[in-house]
């Protein structure tokens, strides 16, 4: 029922293939072997690499050392702060991009694909040259005993920057699609703000709204390069998780790094078994 | 309740949707809004509702100024042309919304819902959802959540637009039917004549941003105030011609028009309605226009005849009474005469196209 722009739908043909035989097992074939070399091999290699000493040793590498620990956690408290602001902006994004016209609505929608089009690491310096000690804000930040640039508040900014797009761009054709007359039916029938947003544009949106929130998710887990330049890269302060991997790789601390590695991938393959649920609870519950 | 508009303009950018408009609607009125798309009539609709804000002019209700009244506050009920119903809601709790937001005790929201479904015949179909419904349905429904918080007035924007012929003619019936009932002050928006002629008290005929003419049916389809309004109130013929001395000159044809008494010749357009128009076999008195039947369709409840007048190569579109037309004989070919019983004529600088 929901359009969602990047919700594929069951196969478009219908029928016996047409191709000759030796066609569709050279086809079959092919995306076998891209999908074993890209995604099979390396996922299991993670796994096989992490759990090389035994199940045991895994869980020292990830619970043993403090640092390793603080980064799992740092991970688990970033990322969520950063989904649920982007929450908040991408609904309001949305909503004033999809429900008003105004000049520079066109320059808007462009905006926030930004983050999409620039390097992390320039989305890092950037924010570096803004809050770091010599950066504009800098002075007014050390008066006032705030820290941002290699501190938690920076991890925030630098992984809400780079997930910026997910939640709004998910909304956007949702919203477009259902158009307008919802919500203003809800309220000629004398409902304020808030009761049409949470009785009719939430209802109507949150498939949409849930999917973002997932890709959003898996993304501020990962992200690497942002992070990295205004963390500092402080061991047990502003290492995350990937931050950590790349460490504990650096050191040849090989076993550590992979179980750190197969922990991140895990959280991302529970984001992906979420999002195909999702996609099936939704088939369902819409009726045609 | 009365609605009472004073000159409202709104402008979209470049484009004047609205200019000047000024509308009474008494209290317990049909209104049909009639025109073109992109005539205003929306709009004005919209602005009436509140869910658009005038950029000049006056709103009231019953004298109450409600030019910058919030559409929530206003209490009126909205039926929109795509129904605009809460896919994610069964039809009771559609219907329910209102209720549910202004805190009703429960009890009296089930019976409210349910007269309301009785009264749009769609008892038994409460726990359906919007997507199960047929559009007449649907409309319904609309129309009950409309009506569920006893609104102070209903307005409807092109309410059977998207419905099949045979649905909408019922739902029309209907429509008048509910509101002789009801007497709730009720403005629709429409593009069809036949459906504002049949179901509405006033009928006002919008162009470009102006009420070109507002009146009863029956005033506005025997005193078109303008070629536009004759143009849109359905087919009809045109002829160019040139009016003097209280006469229009069409060919071989003079009419008198005795309201336009000048000397001098000007353009002028006459219009002749088709079931205005009589078809005779002999020429009497010489002001009859000799004409070549081409085509008869007797199919229907009157018999279209087009006619070719083969002196001055105009044809012209003639609507006879079966009776007549069996009277006639016509058969295509037939050497027949054309005597207009009722001409409008229109000087030419009134209407440009």
């Amino acid at each position: 029922m929901q359009p969602n722009s990047m919700t594929p739908h069951s196969a478009i043909r219908r029928g016996p293939p047409t191709e000759p035989l030796w066609v569709q097992r050279l086809l079959i074939a092919a995306a076998v072997l891209v999908l074993t070399v890209l995604i099979i091999v390396p996922v299991i290699n993670i796994f096989a690499y992490a759990l090389q000493d035994g199940v045991g040793a895994y869980w020292k590498h990830l619970t043993g050392d403090a640092d390793t620990w603080h980064a799992i956690k740092l991970t688990l408290f970033v990322a969520p702060i950063a989904v649920v602001l982007n929450v908040l902006f991408g609904i309001a994004a949305a909503w004033l991009l999809t429900r008003f016209s105004f000049p520079g609505r066109t320059l808007l929608t462009s905006l926030i694909d930004l983050p999409f089009a620039v390097s992390p690491v320039v989305a890092g310096l950037m924010l570096v040259l803004l809050f770091g000690a010599k950066g504009w804000f800098g002075p007014y930040l050390q008066a006032a005993n705030m820290k941002i640039i290699f501190a938690t508040p920076g991890l925030v900014l630098a992984t809400m920057f780079v997930t910026l797009p997910f939640v709004a761009r998910e909304l956007i054709p949702v919203m477009q699609a259902i158009g307008p007359d919802e919500e203003l039916a809800a309220i000629t029938l004398g409902a304020n703000g808030w009761q049409m947003f949470w009785r009719v544009t939430l209802p109507n949106i949150k498939w949409g709204l849930l999917y973002g929130v997932i890709l959003c998710n898996g993304r501020a887990m990962g992200e690497f390069g942002a992070v990295y330049v205004v963390s500092g890269h402080i061991a047990g302060q502003t290492d995350t998780m990937p931050l950590r991997v790349e460490k504990l790789f650096q050191d040849f601390n090989l076993p550590a790094s992979f179980a750190v590695a197969s922990l991140l991938t895990l959280l991302s393959l529970v984001t992906i078994v979420l999002k195909v649920i999702l996609e099936n609870w939704k088939d369902v519950e819409v009726p045609e | 309740m009365s609605i009472h508009i004073a000159n409202v303009t709104k402008r979209f950018g470049e484009f004047t949707a609205l200019d000047k408009v000024s509308l009474d609607v008494p209290s317990g009125d049909l209104l049909a809004l009639l025109g073109p798309s992109g005539s205003g009539k929306t709009t004005l609709l919209r602005i009436i509702a509140g869910l658009e804000h005038a950029d000049d002019g006056v709103v009231r209700y019953e004298g109450e100024d409600v030019t910058n009244k919030a559409p929530k506050d206003r209490e009126v009920g909205f039926v929109f042309q795509h129904y605009a119903l809460f896919r994610h809601m069964s039809v009771f709790e559609n219907v329910a919304f209102g209720l549910r937001i202004r805190n009703t005790p429960k009890a009296e929201v089930n019976a409210r819902v349910k007269e309301l479904l009785h009264l749009v015949r769609l008892e038994g179909l409460g726990s359906r959802y919007p997507a199960q419904l047929s559009g007449g349905q649907r409309q319904r429904v609309a129309l009950a959540r409309a009506l569920a918080v006893r609104p102070r007035m209903l307005l409807l924007d092109e309410p059977f637009g998207a419905l099949d012929a045979k649905v909408r003619q019922e739902l029309r019936q209907w429509l008048r039917q509910l509101h002789d009932e009801m007497h709730v002050t009720t403005v629709f928006v429409t593009h069809d004549q036949e459906e504002a002629f049949e179901v509405a008290d006033h009928v006002v005929v919008m162009r470009a941003g102006k009420i070109e003419q507002a009146g009863s049916p029956q005033d506005v389809f025997d005193h078109p105030a303008s070629p536009f309004v004759m143009d849109f109130l359905g087919q009809v013929n045109v002829f160019h011609g040139r009016l003097q001395d209280g006469q229009m000159h069409v060919g071989n044809i003079a009419v008198n028009y005795p309201e336009y008494t000048h000397a001098e010749s000007r353009d002028a357009t006459a219009y002749i309605r088709p079931h205005e128009v009589e078809l005779e076999r002999l020429p009497g008195d010489g002001t009859r226009l000799p004409v070549k039947v081409l085509h008869v369709n007797p199919a229907g409840a009157v018999t279209r005849v087009r006619v070719l007048s083969e002196a001055f190569g105009w044809s012209l579109n003639v609507e006879l009474r079966p009776e007549r037309y069996a009277e006639l004989a016509l058969r295509p070919g037939d050497q027949v005469f054309a005597v207009p019983k009722r001409v409008r004529v229109f000087m030419s600088d009134d209407y440009a196209i």
